[in-house]
């Protein structure tokens, strides 16, 4: 069934929607011209900023929400217009880019609020503030653009702030180099995205949203495929999926704020937005779609296993990312209903995630930036905000009932059982085994933390609880992770399915098991997963590392990723580049020296034959006149032949 | 007896040509009348507003397509746009001409009589006012200039060559120092000059007798006769080929093309500095004009005979040309033979027998002049106690010394290197993108390689500039005074604008990009 895409001109208040990416942009732009003039009040215009945002884009919801079309089209100017190419510096909203907006500007707001107290000791506060707005406005262009052009430099502009938060403490040696590596890794994944872009020039001819989805089926299935992997490509590079996974977890030496806005709740997501938004060209072709879900899987699975042997709170966090979102992009390969689910886990994840990333933070502040979770233990009686707040959101990423991971996880978990073949099992196996080992890595790090004997270091006396202005924040994203799960998985479905294209018709496969087996065996599965967890680590654990088996020695080392990395690309990339010297040394720079001298030595003799004297010139004037003649009377006499 | 038939003339549309030897005339009787502190005022005064008047006059015109005077000139679409450029180029060359700001008393020698390398010599290179008769002597120039890129016949254009080449003999001789360098080489132009101009001469007399005998026409070298004889004239096509061959030479000769172009290095090197410009600007749209004419309206139907020969000569120049910048070492000598380069990416776009060619080449001319003039105002700059240094190695260190104008310069050669967002790309682009189209993938294959060979010397002056410490003998860059600092920045510009933005000019040269027959 061909759909055409369509979408209606911006009218009335929703023709402000471009104030949404320029009021975090005219901040940042702000910060960063006054210099330290601006020291005392910086932070609060980047919280301002971020507000004003969030209120705009909750007004914009409620206006999409009265339209008859769901989708409205703002062409700003002309930005590229060379012959048949005409890109449009146009934006588009609707309801997939209005959920991110409000995920985006929510979120954003209270972690810009929380970071206020956070960064309140840092010199550099208001570089922070303005690199944060910069951000966000960044993100912002990458879900409103109306083509692919436009969503390429919001994908480029959140790299640039990621690279800069990353690094922001420039002083400290192992942040400067997980900056480069997560700027390197993304590199490759943008490069695909960027060939990607080219080859819809190269085929389509345009760029724009709506022509390239109703031109899409013209194409044939392995112009299709091609693109699709390179698009999946730029995805796996943002997101920190499989095999471009490595980067994520290094990403945490930024502030702990960076790794909640960033490297958590949104930026990361960025790769699921992605697919989502090309869902026609992912549907289009089922191998690309088997592609997309393996990915998932597979990633989701490393990231439980690497998750469960770390110590590093940050680190395990940001494995459970990598694998939260391998659950996603398993959501968006599925197609048909599936993309509205994976993106529901979305937003649930930023609220959960987020919530416990602010935790980590509220946690390192009263214990003098420890993040080694063996040190910490017993905190529940000295945290109790920061502990509740952190239960929540353990309760809810866990996916237990009637948390609002259980909303958003589980019918992800029933859908890849949906699947008509042999690969149901595969893949609702995989999800499932996921959710157990989910249960078991997070409720370690829970228990851990604020429950057991204390294993504190001796500098440390009395944890305190955070500030006002960082324990507000966590409560809203509490609540946030306890109820929304319900409200979002009820409604946010079908008020997705409106958006052009999304969770088009696909025929409903019955599943291997019943809905109902499903659930339950999920939750059998978490409870499980947290119930043994609980057991082995309910009196605590040894400070130092212990020696292991092999799978957690694997699971220490990342799985040995790092390893093949090094001996896959970064070995033959060293030899490849001195080979490359080499030659350029002996052999190009051999040949360009050796034209040159030839050329010098050719120019020196000839210099000789200008001798000064005019006898001369007029013999070589005679001479030349009488080759010309001779050249002439040669024509002519082929002419007559 | 039979009464003389006069010729129809449009005096409105060849008004260019005659307020130019106007002024000239005018000019050689305000050497006798007005008082001599008086004259360089006037004079220069009298040529700037001539050219003025006479650019006046072109633009008026713009839409004229005739032939007139009998056949003789023809005002046409290149026509107007050749003589715009003539003119406007002219005004320029006159700036620095006039200029007596950067040398006391100007580029000029006071006393043409005196013998070299004497005492008198020395005390008047110390500044007395120089010769005012190089205003007259220019005009009358430019005149012939004009009507060498109107004329429609044979003998037109040899008088039109005499009358633009006679002055300019004479203002190669007039430098104020270095003299004796001056003197021979305007000696060796002049020789060098009359041989080649009996080649022409001969030339036309080979024409006239191939033009004999067609039924119902009488013999004739104004090009439509030429033209029409070049299909069905009896007579032996060996008088047509001789005769194109020795046309061709007598005019690549004034283009500076190989191997007629040997004279180049001296004649650029020893001519005041001014005059040089002058030269490497006008005469080449000059001689282009008449070579464009010549081979795209006399012998349009000869097209493949001619054009493997002169795509060889072009080969040849841009060679010969490339290949001897690299080791040169004087910078007025290194421009000559980038000159002589130059030459040969115009001819390729005589050779692209098409609209988009002939714009290009006439944007190709426009967009040079205003580059080389530039060049050699910086050249003027340049100097010290013993006048203009112009032995490179006297130039290095200048971007410490004078970073402001070793800047222009290096932007200059830049152009010249063929630098995007410079009228040197933009103009090679317009010139090569026709030769292609029209299947002359040779020659712009050696025109690009033969740019990456000049580069190399282009970008040597630019290194020494910048990299190198400023010696002992590093001279100090003169301050201009109004006139050539007009002229430095309208050559800048212009090479600016037109690499930027050359959209306008080049649609001004592709609607002006057909002759009248």
């Amino acid at each position: 069934m061909e759909e055409t895409v369509e979408y209606a001109q911006a009218t009335g208040l929703l023709g402000g929607v471009w104030l949404l990416v320029a009021i975090p942009l005219v901040s940042a732009a702000i910060l960063l011209l006054l210099g330290r003039r601006a020291d005392r009040w910086g932070h609060w215009l980047g919280v301002a900023a971020i507000g004003a945002a969030f209120v705009l884009g909750l007004s914009f919801f409620f206006q999409l929400r009265g339209l008859e079309n769901k989708s409205v089209e703002l062409s700003l100017w002309d930005f590229i217009a060379v012959g048949d190419l005409r890109v449009d510096f146009g934006l588009l909203f609707d309801p997939l880019a209005a959920v991110f907006v409000l995920l985006i500007t929510g979120v954003g707001f209270l972690i810009h609020l929380y970071a206020v107290e956070y960064m309140s000791h840092d010199a550099g506060r208001r570089r922070f503030f303005a690199y944060f707005n910069l951000f966000v406005a960044a993100m912002l262009l990458l879900v409103l653009g109306n083509n692919y052009v436009m969503l390429y430099f919001g994908w480029e502009g959140v790299g640039l702030a990621s690279y800069l938060l990353i690094s922001f403490w420039t002083e400290r040696p192992s942040a400067a180099t997980a900056g480069k590596k997560a700027f390197l890794m993304n590199r490759v994944g943008d490069a695909g995205l960027a060939i990607g872009i080219f080859i819809m020039f190269a085929t389509l001819g345009t760029t724009q949203y709506d022509e390239v989805f109703n031109g899409v089926g013209a194409l044939t299935g392995t112009t299709v495929l091609v693109l699709g992997l390179l698009l999946l490509l730029g995805a796996a590079g943002k997101s920190g999926q499989f095999p471009l996974q490595a980067w994520l977890p290094d990403a945490m030496e930024g502030p702990t704020p960076v790794s909640a806005l960033i490297h958590a709740a949104t930026m990361v997501t960025a790769g699921v937005y992605l697919i989502a938004r090309s869902n026609p060209i992912f549907s289009a072709n089922s191998t690309l779609q088997l592609v997309v879900v393996s990915v998932g899987a597979l990633t989701l699975l490393i990231g439980c296993i690497i998750g469960a042997a770390k110590d590093d709170i940050k680190r395990v966090l940001a494995w459970s990312t990598v694998s939260q979102i391998g659950y996603m992009f398993l959501g968006v390969g599925l197609g048909g209903a599936a993309y509205a689910l994976a993106i529901v886990h979305l937003l649930a994840h930023g609220f959960f995630k987020a919530n416990m990333f602010l935790g980590a933070g509220s946690v390192m502040h009263g214990m003098k930036d420890q993040v080694d979770i063996r040190r910490f233990g017993g905190l529940s009686k000295y945290m109790k905000i920061t502990w509740l707040t952190f239960m929540m959101g353990w309760l809810a990423i866990i996916g237990m009932f009637p948390f609002s991971g259980f909303f958003s996880k589980e019918p992800i978990i029933v859908a890849a059982f949906e699947r008509e073949d042999w690969t149901a099992w595969l893949f609702g196996g995989a999800a499932l085994l996921g959710a157990g080992l989910t249960a078991f890595y997070m409720t370690r790090l829970f228990v851990l933390t604020f429950h057991g004997p204390q294993r504190w270091t001796e500098d440390i006396e009395h944890p305190h609880e955070s500030p006002k202005l960082m324990t507000i924040p966590l409560i809203l994203l509490a609540v946030g992770s306890v109820g929304a799960g319900f409200l979002l998985a009820t409604s946010v479905p079908d008020w997705l399915t409106e958006t052009a294209g999304l969770g088009g018709e696909q025929a409903e496969h019955a599943a291997v098991l019943s809905h109902t087996v499903i659930t339950i065996l999920s939750l059998l599965v978490t409870v499980l997963g947290a119930g043994l967890a609980w057991f082995l680590f309910r009196a605590g654990t040894a400070t130092a590392p212990q020696p292991a088996g092999v799978l957690v020695t694997a699971a220490r080392r990342n799985l040995y990723t790092d390893t093949v990395n090094e001996a896959v690309f970064e070995k033959p990339g060293i030899f490849l580049t001195r080979a490359l010297v080499y030659l350029d040394n002996r052999g190009i720079d051999g040949l360009v020296n050796g034209l040159a001298a030839a050329v010098g030595g050719g120019s020196g003799r000839l210099r000789r034959m200008q001798t000064g004297f005019v006898r001369s010139y007029a013999t070589s004037i005679l001479a030349g006149a009488l080759l010309v003649m001779a050249a002439f009377l040669a024509v002519q006499a082929g002419w007559l032949a | 007896m039979t009464e003389l038939k006069l010729p129809s003339i449009d005096y409105a549309a060849i008004s260019p040509i005659l307020i130019m030897l106007g002024t000239a005339l005018l000019g050689v009787l305000v050497e006798a009348l007005v008082p001599r502190r008086w004259r360089h005022v006037v004079q220069l005064t009298l040529a700037l507003l001539a050219v003025l008047a006479a650019l006046t006059m072109v633009v008026l015109s713009a839409d004229e397509r005739i032939i007139t005077a009998g056949q003789a000139l023809a005002i046409d679409g290149p026509t107007l746009f050749l003589q715009g450029a003539i003119l406007v180029l002219a005004a320029m060359a006159l700036l620095l001409i006039g200029d007596r700001s950067v040398e006391r008393g100007g580029a000029f020698v006071a006393q043409a009589a005196v013998t070299a390398e004497s005492a008198d010599d020395r005390r008047q290179a110390e500044g007395r006012n120089g010769l005012t008769e190089v205003y007259p002597l220019t005009t009358f120039a430019i005149g012939g200039m004009l009507i060498f890129v109107a004329a429609n016949d044979l003998l037109t254009m040899f008088i039109a060559l005499e009358v633009f080449s006679l002055p300019l003999y004479l203002l190669c001789a007039l430098a104020r120092r270095r003299r004796l360098l001056s003197q021979e080489a305007a000696m060796k132009y002049f020789l060098l000059g009359a041989y080649a101009s009996a080649f022409f001469l001969f030339g036309v007399a080979l024409i006239y007798g191939f033009t004999a005998g067609i039924p119902g026409r009488t013999a004739g070298v104004d090009f439509a006769t030429i033209h029409a004889a070049v299909g069905e004239s009896p007579a032996s096509p060996v008088l047509l080929f001789a005769g194109m061959a020795l046309l061709a030479i007598g005019l690549l000769f004034k283009a500076a093309a190989a191997p007629f172009h040997v004279w180049t290095p001296d004649v650029y090197q020893g001519a005041p500095t001014p005059v040089t410009g002058f030269m490497a600007a006008c005469t080449k749209v000059a001689a282009f004009g008449a070579l464009l004419r010549v081979f795209q309206v006399a012998f349009a139907d000869a097209n493949w005979d001619f054009t493997p020969v002169l795509g060889a000569v072009a080969v040849l120049t841009m060679l010969i040309g490339a290949v001897l910048a690299v080791t040169q070492t004087d910078i007025k000598r290194l421009l000559a033979y980038s000159s002589i380069a130059n030459a040969g990416y115009l001819l390729v776009g005589v050779l692209a027998p098409s609209r988009d060619g002939l714009a290009g080449t006439m944007f190709y001319l426009v967009a040079y002049g205003f580059s080389v003039l530039a060049a050699f105002a910086v050249v003027t700059l340049v100097r010290d106690d013993d006048g203009e240094a112009t032995h490179l190695s006297r130039w290095a260190g200048l971007g410490r010394r004078s970073p402001f104008f070793a800047a222009l310069f290096t932007f200059i050669l830049l152009a010249f290197a063929g630098i995007p967002l410079t009228s040197g790309f933009t103009s090679k682009f317009a010139i090569f993108g026709p030769a292609l189209e029209g299947g002359q993938a040779w020659l712009v294959i050696a025109g690009v390689l033969t740019s990456m060979i000049l580069a190399f010397p282009y970008l040597r002056v630019v290194v020494m500039m910048w990299l190198s410490e400023p010696g002992e003998s590093t001279p100090t860059v003169t301050v201009p005074g109004g006139l050539t600092s007009a002229a430095l920045m309208i050559g800048v510009l212009a090479t600016l604008v037109l690499g930027v933005a050359p959209a306008p000019l080049l649609d001004l040269a592709t609607g002006a990009a057909e002759f009248v027959r």
